[in-house]
């Protein structure tokens, strides 16, 4: 059991990681994360590069859609935006990775905060079918604007530079995506421990009694347009590095869905949930993939029977952390938190 | 504006509102002096909400202006008007509820803070610095001061009626106003949160130098607090003045108790209670 965390100061009080333990928990986390790649084998580096890139699309969606309150269907979209960004200043220029990233932020940031003009006036599902049209019309432009997106057949890329050093492996590129997945997650949370992640969350909660405050709607909710495209450009940047071609089928609308579940399902308003939501819908369908290999010796018929129920028992998953858990993951970590803060006494 | 000797903070000049057909406010003038309390009162439907929505910013009459320290202020924005000291409070509490109370103090100071998006994102420097002395503010002026310490770290959705009432007041206190709007501040309330309610907010007046323009049913608080009061009836206004004037005055008891005199009145309800 915890006891008592008196604070001396306000700098105490409101950082991050309040407790030594918290300090030490998080400081093995990144240990693990550094270790990791020089003991997985090459199937789960694979993985965990595709989680790092999901924690950051999943992050930015969470801004938007889980802190300011604003529904988005236009994720897969804006991620194309990065990825066409990156792949073109590949194919173009010799920019290093970091330019070309930021880059890709920048733009796809551009264009969310003119998908999300229409914010000011349209909410929740009207809102869902306008971010739904800027989705639909970005396909459009990339799948037609052949001379700069190579049209259906998309464009391949070298490997991302840096210095001359080049990310051509997963391993390499483990090494690029998890720093950035991290410093993203930080600057994530740090946001909502200003005034500007305050005035997202007012205008997600009541939005009139934001406007007494003093909080311009329509400058925060294009700000929180922007920054949640930031950081899905940026994630569909290091798409575009890891899977080395993109086309227009890279972004699919079913992403923009993906990325929802993940932020229901981890946690709306939640970073920790963002990140566990990712997780989660990245992992599962493969773990569901590794049941069936793992049950085949037994039951030589169950590839046969799982193969199409995966999708099914991925579905019923989700339905179950809807009715049981609308909080999401990030609900139940803080209940297995309470539970030790207060063991051996009951909660 | 300086007339007979009192300076008024803020007034309404001929404030006229129609939702359509209907007018809600009908030229409706008052002043505010500075550092009162000014308390609108009238029966439901008068218009009460309507004329703070007016003077913050919801509503825009089609006619007349609203005015503070002089200058018409009918044209700005809510946001504008939040930012010249104008802070207020709702009638059905409209705080953050998935928010912990300290950080629904802190959303009052937005207009205060500078922090933008990159500040924000980095949290280093001046960023930094700037949480840390709104933080300092807020627990030295507002919630030592409206004893709410021992529940700043939890959700608002999980506190009593009378605490988040008393949270949305620090909410708007951390506005630092000029002009304190509250859309009645002890409805609900038992008599001893009333009574907390009424020495905030006569210590507010004093201590914060705050003018205080309330719409309140409570009558004995409005008459124990006020030192000005406004009677609104159907949009217009009736009376104003001290509140023991208008205590007395006959078309404020008429609007309360209808026509006729206090005799008639008793003599229908005696003849209601015997047919019951």
């Amino acid at each position: 059991m915890r006891i008592g965390d008196a604070k001396q100061t306000y700098v105490a009080d409101e950082a991050l990681w309040t407790s030594s333990t918290q300090q030490i928990w998080f400081g093995l986390l990144l240990l693990a994360l550094l270790v990791f790649p020089f003991i997985a084998n090459s199937y789960l580096l694979y993985l965990a590069c595709l989680v790092g890139i999901a924690v950051i699309s999943a992050t930015g969606l969470n801004i938007l859609t889980g802190f300011t309150g604003l529904i988005s269907l236009g994720q897969a979209g804006f991620m194309g935006v990065g990825g066409y960004t990156v792949a073109w200043l590949s194919l173009h220029t010799a920019v290093p990775f970091p330019l070309a990233l930021l880059a890709a932020g920048l733009l796809t940031a551009a264009v969310g905060v003119i998908v999300g003009l229409p914010s000011l006036r349209v909410k929740g599902l009207y809102l869902a079918i306008a971010t739904l049209a800027a989705s639909v019309f970005l396909h459009f432009i990339f799948s037609e604007w052949t001379s700069v997106t190579g049209g259906m057949a998309g464009l391949s890329l070298r490997p991302a530079q840096l210095l001359g050093f080049s990310f051509h492996n997963d391993f390499r590129m483990y090494f690029m995506i998890m720093p950035l997945a991290v410093i993203m997650l930080l600057a994530a949370r740090n946001v909502f421990r200003t005034r500007v992640g305050r005035a997202f969350i007012a205008i997600r909660d009541r939005d009139i009694s934001a406007e007494v405050l003093g909080i311009p709607l329509l400058k925060y909710k294009l700000l929180s347009f922007g920054l949640s495209s930031f950081y899905a450009g940026v994630a569909g940047g290091l798409f575009a590095y890891f899977f080395r071609v993109v086309t227009p089928e890279s972004f699919p609308l079913a992403m923009s869905i993906f990325y929802l579940a993940a932020i229901i399902v981890g946690g709306m308003g939640s970073i920790l949930g963002g990140v566990l939501g990712a997780v989660f819908m990245t992992l599962v369908p493969e773990g569901l993939k590794l049941l069936t290999a793992a049950v085949t010796p037994f039951y030589p018929q169950a590839p046969v029977f799982m193969s199409p129920l995966l999708g099914v028992v991925f579905g019923v998953l989700i339905v179950g952390f809807l009715l049981f858990e609308p909080n999401g993951l990030a609900e139940i970590w803080r209940r297995i938190r309470r539970f030790f803060h207060l063991w051996p006494f009951r909660t | 504006m300086n007339v007979g000797g009192a300076v008024y903070i803020l007034e309404a000049v001929n404030v006229h509102l129609a939702f359509g057909g209907v007018a809600a406010l009908r030229d409706v003038s008052f002043a505010v002096p500075e550092g009162s309390i000014t308390t609108v009162i009238g029966p439901n439907g008068a218009g009460k909400t309507s004329l703070f929505n007016c003077i913050s910013g919801f509503y825009r009459p089609q006619q007349g202006s609203i005015r503070f320290r002089g200058e018409d202020i009918s044209r700005l924005k809510p946001p504008a008007r939040a930012a010249l000291g104008l802070a207020r409070t709702f009638q059905n509490i409209a705080l953050f509820r998935g928010m912990t109370v300290l950080d629904n103090i802190k959303l009052g100071a937005h207009v205060h803070l500078k922090t933008g998006l990159l500040g924000a994102l980095a949290y280093f420097g001046p960023a930094r610095r700037e949480e840390m002395a709104v933080r300092e503010e807020i627990e030295r002026r507002i919630i030592d001061f409206l004893e709410i310490d021992h529940i700043r770290r939890q959700p608002v959705a999980n506190l009593p009626y009378g605490l988040q009432k008393r949270v949305e007041l620090a909410r708007a206190l951390a506005m630092r106003p000029t002009v304190l709007m509250l859309d009645e501040p002890v409805a609900g309330m038992n008599r001893e949160e009333k009574e907390d309610m009424a020495r905030f907010i006569l210590d507010i007046k004093d201590e914060w130098d705050v003018t205080v323009l309330m719409v309140e049913h409570d009558m004995n608080m409005v008459m124990d607090i006020s030192d000005h009061v406004v009677v609104l009836n159907f949009g217009q206004v009736i009376a104003s003045g001290e509140p023991s004037q208008v205590q007395q005055d006959p078309a404020v008891i008429q609007a309360y108790l209808g026509d006729g005199d206090v005799e008639t009145l008793r003599r229908r309800l005696n003849l209601k209670t015997e047919a019951a």
